[in-house]
């Protein structure tokens, strides 16, 4: 029997990428966009804090006492404004706002990445192994969230002790869990395709399966879990700090701000805690709008 | 023509069942009698197959009769519930971990759907190359020269491997899936309706390509397929299974000219033809039983017109009714009328 020579497909159209796709996709909301513009306005606020601000508020010697409780607008006798007012301290609120959101900034983008990386690598090993590995795992999850993240956050920093890396890591145990379920539920999903099997019966190593093959198609909800868990784990920590048990008195966070100026709100002095609060708002807001599209624009249904 | 070698890969008295086993809650469920047990799918009911090198068997039946499970079995993606696969006239499970992996490897599948059987994010290179790499078939060096090689060999342009699966059609993906499998080197291909997915003209370029590449590199296949039109073209052999159990075995000719199991010639019956001037039988008629309860006896009883009293009580075992002709089949015990 002779065999005609095999003719080669032609070409299929080119499509543009999917970075790109998805890229114009995320640009067509103006919600996100601005979301995302604040939000690199505020990372760079807070990366280069200590050159844009007037006053570092946690040098002493840059304080005066007798400038205390100023409200905003007010003028030193050094000649320097406080805009935003000055705290019970002396401290000037929107120094105190900027070097307050890098502290928060580092606890939020630091426990939701520590946090994803465990919770993924959770799932996808109780998704793959199955079984009783992955009842034991599940139940586990099952167990933590079960516990109001906020009480379980409490109860490790009770352990632990203040100061910021504590609540970087009570977070990260508080917050695990939800990457865990999500992924294995994905994982689920995607193991049962065809391609998994194809890599089965080539006897490629088990973590190859894992990392190459599976972990690649599961990142989606990841990603979007990840951003809007930065912003819950600021959230988070600000509550922390606010009851007294977050970062310490040296090391500034919004939520501490907040909490300073606290007992004197019904005072009329707003600023102290207001200012403060703005800026936390502002944050969370931006970066759930950035969130909420990269959500939309992940979702497998629409690639 | 009986051949002293031990078949390439013989599958023995196979039996694959799926359910689940009850947990714990289940289980208490169960005993206060709060719960029904789990119902558990006999998808293969005791199936013995034997495939010899170079040879072409097609696995042919209705959807939902356990073609593709007894594929899956005999390609080692899923072990079986009973019985035994023997490699080269050793069984599978008997066999050394270095001698299992160059077995696993020798046996590839080639997919139904072409797309969910390449990872979309991974590039056509990377996806024909990472087997072969991870195993040491790729000379050092020699990678893109390998990757072409085997992706030529399948019928792909090579200057295309830096895309991705999904910038594909049907066919160039079905091409991949070959190119990868054939790049570990195979012996043996189990095409688990490798072309049902593609379009017809495309279905003739894929099956061809199967019939070139048996010929340059020695393989066998086993060729599981619902089509009679596609079996017939490709295979030497033929096996009919119905609802988990083979029915009807033997050369491609003898199936369709001598066709001995009631249920091969309804199956026959229903294949549009050109040179059949009339209808010898009636389709089929009904649905295809459950295979959570089949029936007893033959499973086909309940669909059969010649089905007797017997049919009915006791399973019918395969029986040579011609020279390499095997049918399960109660009327071949009958006096001829």
């Amino acid at each position: 029997m002779t065999i005609a020579p095999l003719p080669v497909m032609p070409e299929a159209p080119p499509e543009p990428g999917r970075l790109r796709r998805q890229l114009q996709e995320f640009s067509r909301s103006p919600g996100a966009v601005t979301g995302l513009a604040v939000l690199i306005i505020i990372i760079v606020l807070a990366v280069f804090a200590s050159v844009i601000s007037p006053q570092d508020p946690y040098d002493l010697t840059q304080l005066d006492i007798l400038d205390g409780r100023l409200p905003p607008g007010s003028e030193s006798f050094s000649g320097l404004v406080y805009h935003l007012g000055t705290d019970s301290q002396g401290r000037d609120i929107l120094s105190g706002i900027l070097y307050g959101l890098r502290t928060s900034l580092t606890v939020g983008i630091l426990s939701a990445f520590a946090a994803a990386i465990i919770g993924t690598t959770v799932g996808l090993i109780a998704a793959y192994i199955g079984g009783r590995t992955e009842n034991a795992l599940m139940r586990l999850v099952d167990l933590q969230l079960s516990f109001p993240t906020i009480l379980m956050a409490l109860m490790m920093l009770a352990i632990l002790g203040k100061g910021v890396l504590n609540v970087v890591i009570a977070l990260i145990i508080a917050e695990w869990a939800t990457y865990a379920r999500t992924v294995r539920a994905t994982a689920l999903v995607e193991r049962e395709k065809e391609y998994i099997e194809a890599a089965r019966s080539f006897r490629l190593p088990g973590w190859r399966i894992l990392f190459r093959h599976l972990l690649p198609n599961c990142l989606a909800p990841v990603i979007v879990i990840a951003t809007m868990q930065v912003a819950r784990a600021i959230g988070l920590e600000a509550t922390l700090s606010f009851l007294g048990l977050g970062a310490s008195v040296t090391e500034p966070s919004l939520g501490m701000l907040i909490s300073n100026g606290y007992q004197y709100l019904l005072t009329g002095l707003y600023w102290i805690s207001f200012f403060p609060g703005i800026a936390l708002l502002v944050t969370i807001v931006s970066i759930n709008l950035v969130g909420d599209r990269l959500r939309d624009v992940l979702n497998p249904r629409n690639t | 023509m009986r051949d002293l070698t031990p078949p390439l890969i013989e599958a023995r008295g196979i039996s694959r069942r799926f359910g689940s086993k009850p947990d714990l809650a289940a289980k208490i469920a169960l005993r206060l009698g709060l719960a029904k047990p789990q119902p558990i799918v006999h998808a293969i009911d005791n199936v013995s197959l034997s495939i010899r090198r170079g040879e072409v068997v097609g696995l042919v039946g209705e959807s939902g009769c356990g073609k593709s499970t007894l594929g899956r079995v005999i390609a080692g993606i899923i072990p079986p519930s009973e019985g035994q696969v023997i490699w080269q006239g050793r069984d599978r499970e008997s066999l050394n971990p270095k001698e299992r992996h160059a077995a696993a490897l020798a046996t590839q599948m080639i997919f139904q759907n072409p797309m969910a059987a390449l990872n979309p994010r991974m590039s056509i290179e990377d996806i024909v190359s990472e087997a072969p790499r991870t195993h040491g078939l790729v000379p050092k060096g020699g990678r893109q020269d390998y990757v072409d090689r085997y992706l030529r060999l399948a019928g792909f342009d090579p200057t295309m491997k830096g895309r991705y699966p999904h910038q594909f059609s049907g066919g160039q993906r079905q091409r991949v899936n070959i190119a990868r499998a054939l790049a570990v080197q195979p012996d043996f291909l189990v095409c688990d309706e490798s072309v049902a997915a593609l379009d017809v003209s495309i279905q003739a370029q894929v099956i061809n390509l199967f019939m070139e590449l048996r010929e340059r590199l020695d393989l066998t296949y086993l060729f599981v397929s619902h089509d009679l039109g596609v079996v017939e073209h490709i295979s030497d052999r033929v096996a009919i299974m119905y609802l988990g159990r083979i029915v009807e075995e033997a050369p491609v000719e003898e199936v369709f000219l001598r066709s001995n199991h009631p249920y091969t010639q309804a199956l026959l019956a229903e294949v549009p033809r050109i040179e059949l001037t009339k209808r010898r039988f009636k389709a089929v008629e009904g649905e295809l039983p459950s295979p959570l309860n089949p029936p007893n006896g033959c499973h086909f009883h309940p669909r059969c017109p010649f089905a007797m009293d017997r049919c009915r009580i006791e399973v019918p075992l395969k029986r040579e009714v011609a020279p390499g002709h095997l049918s399960a089949c109660h009327l071949n015990d009958q006096p001829t009328v």
